[in-house]
């Protein structure tokens, strides 16, 4: 399961801004590279990934090997109430992740 | 259309475009509509030390409302051995589009951004960024 | 004879003036990835060493504040580094996430606190006879690059000092976090030379000296490097 951070203020009023960050653990091997025995290592990237806020999807990303490894994301959405931010994240590989968020709307 | 976005298109039909509409990678988003330059701030170093992590924000101008809004910005390098790179789904519901990730480029190259409006127009912003390689060979 | 000349020689001139980190000959947005905790891929691998700590040390060990400062460390006559003594319960593989989680973690912990390890002057000597001496198809000292022409260019890049007080660290060319150990092979991978093995003698005593050489810079761990 990879790991990831996710960076929040710390409470957001309603209706105001808010910048979400993540930063999440994964190669994102392009298939390009070589191991040192000379061996090709297969591409593995995450390529889908969706951000829901109290059940509601507020950012979807398609990524490839052009993004660089131990992905970052760095986004907007709008504080409406208290409730949770899901990352949900699927790679090449068929491996899901996940990571999880509070923000505090007050 | 509003005034504003028509004179914008006239500048936009003046400027010359960043990504030819017959490009089969444009093509598959675009459906042949054209793509004009202008409403897309790319942010990219002029000169990256390493190619594997080049930090990117683009931005786009957009009031971001249920009537105009962004729908999606497509990330392309025009020499990296896979083009397209990211794809961001905004909508109605995000209040910026603003949107900033790292990005590893195989050299030298100029980076296209591409915007779909919610009016289905696509716009443009592009930025040509310098690599530099390393000095020593490092083996892992 | 030539060898002994080009010993003392350097010798003489040697022992930097001021050390300094290697961020500062790193570029803006490497500074600027490092000062940033939610940017900063290096603290991943911080937190998963959180975790792995209160799994396996906590049972015994509270606070790791202040410990990376005092490695590599001398004890009963052999070199410790920071790897070799986080691997005492449980022998993780050199250059594994885990073992890299831990020590990060645990280097982390001292994050801006000055290095002073103080080890018997004895025990420096092989490092820093390695340190001054060619090596390599290329036949280069770490002296010739890191003592007598740090700031200089290199191709595109600025030559640093070459300390260590950044590690483990994320290194760009590598797309993921590496031991200073890693580093040091890379380097040497550079002048052809042969590779010293993980863990082996002669890396405990080039990075005993290299860190005792690196006395009173803060400690940085997580760092960002090209």
């Amino acid at each position: 399961m990879a790991l990831a951070r996710i960076d929040l203020p710390q409470e957001a009023r309603r209706g105001e801004l808010v910048e979400v960050r993540i930063v999440i653990q994964h190669p994102m091997e392009t298939g390009f590279r070589r191991a040192p025995q000379g061996e090709r290592v297969p591409r593995n990237a995450i390529h889908s990934l969706v951000c829901r806020y109290s059940g509601i999807e507020v950012f979807r990303a398609t990524l490839s090997t052009g993004i660089a490894a131990n992905p970052f994301l760095r986004f907007f959405l709008r504080a409406t109430q208290s409730g949770d931010l899901d990352f949900w994240w699927l790679d090449d590989d068929e491996v899901q992740g996940s990571a999880k968020a509070r923000l505090n709307v007050t | 259309m509003k005034r504003r976005d028509f004179i914008g298109s006239l500048a936009a039909l003046a400027a010359t475009p960043h990504v030819g509409t017959t490009d089969p990678l444009i093509w598959s988003f675009t459906k042949g509509m054209p793509v004009l330059p202008g409403r897309v701030k790319l942010e990219l170093p002029a000169l990256a030390e390493n190619g594997y992590s080049v930090a990117m924000t683009v931005t786009v101008d957009s009031p971001m409302t249920p009537s105009e809004h962004v729908r999606a910005v497509h990330l392309i390098a025009e020499k990296n051995p896979v083009r397209d790179m990211a794809v961001f789904y905004l909508g109605a519901h995000c209040p910026r589009a603003e949107v900033s990730s790292r990005l590893r480029l195989n050299g030298s190259q100029q980076v296209v951004a591409i915007a779909e409006l919610s009016d289905g127009s696509f716009w443009s912003g592009a930025a040509f960024v310098e690599v530099r390689e390393a000095a020593c060979t490092d083996g892992g | 004879m030539k060898l002994i000349f080009l010993f003392v020689v350097l010798l003489s001139g040697a022992a930097l003036a001021q050390n300094r980190s290697g961020l500062e000959f790193a570029s803006e947005e490497i500074r600027r990835l490092q000062a940033s905790d939610a940017e900063n891929p290096g603290m991943l691998w911080v937190d998963q060493g959180a975790k792995l700590f209160a799994q396996k040390c906590a049972s015994c060990h509270v606070s790791m504040k202040g410990v990376a400062t005092r490695y590599p460390a001398v004890e009963n006559g052999r070199i410790v580094t920071l790897e070799a003594k986080v691997r005492h319960k449980e022998t993780f593989a050199y250059e594994s996430d885990e073992l890299l989680a831990l020590t990060s973690y645990v280097a982390h912990q001292s994050r801006g606190m000055p290095i002073k390890v103080n080890p018997p002057a004895e025990k420096l000597d092989a490092g820093r006879k390695a340190y001054y001496s060619r090596r390599g198809q290329m036949n280069l000292a770490c002296a010739h690059c890191h003592e007598q022409n740090w700031g200089k260019h290199l191709g595109a890049e600025t030559l640093s000092q070459g300390q260590p007080n950044g590690y483990p660290a994320y290194r760009l060319e590598w797309q993921t976090m590496g031991s200073l150990e890693r580093r040091i092979r890379a380097c040497m991978f550079g002048l052809h030379a042969e590779l010293p093995p993980y863990g082996s003698d002669a890396m405990r005593e080039l990075e005993l000296f290299l860190v005792w050489r690196a006395n009173g810079l803060p400690i940085e761990t997580p760092a960002v490097r090209r």
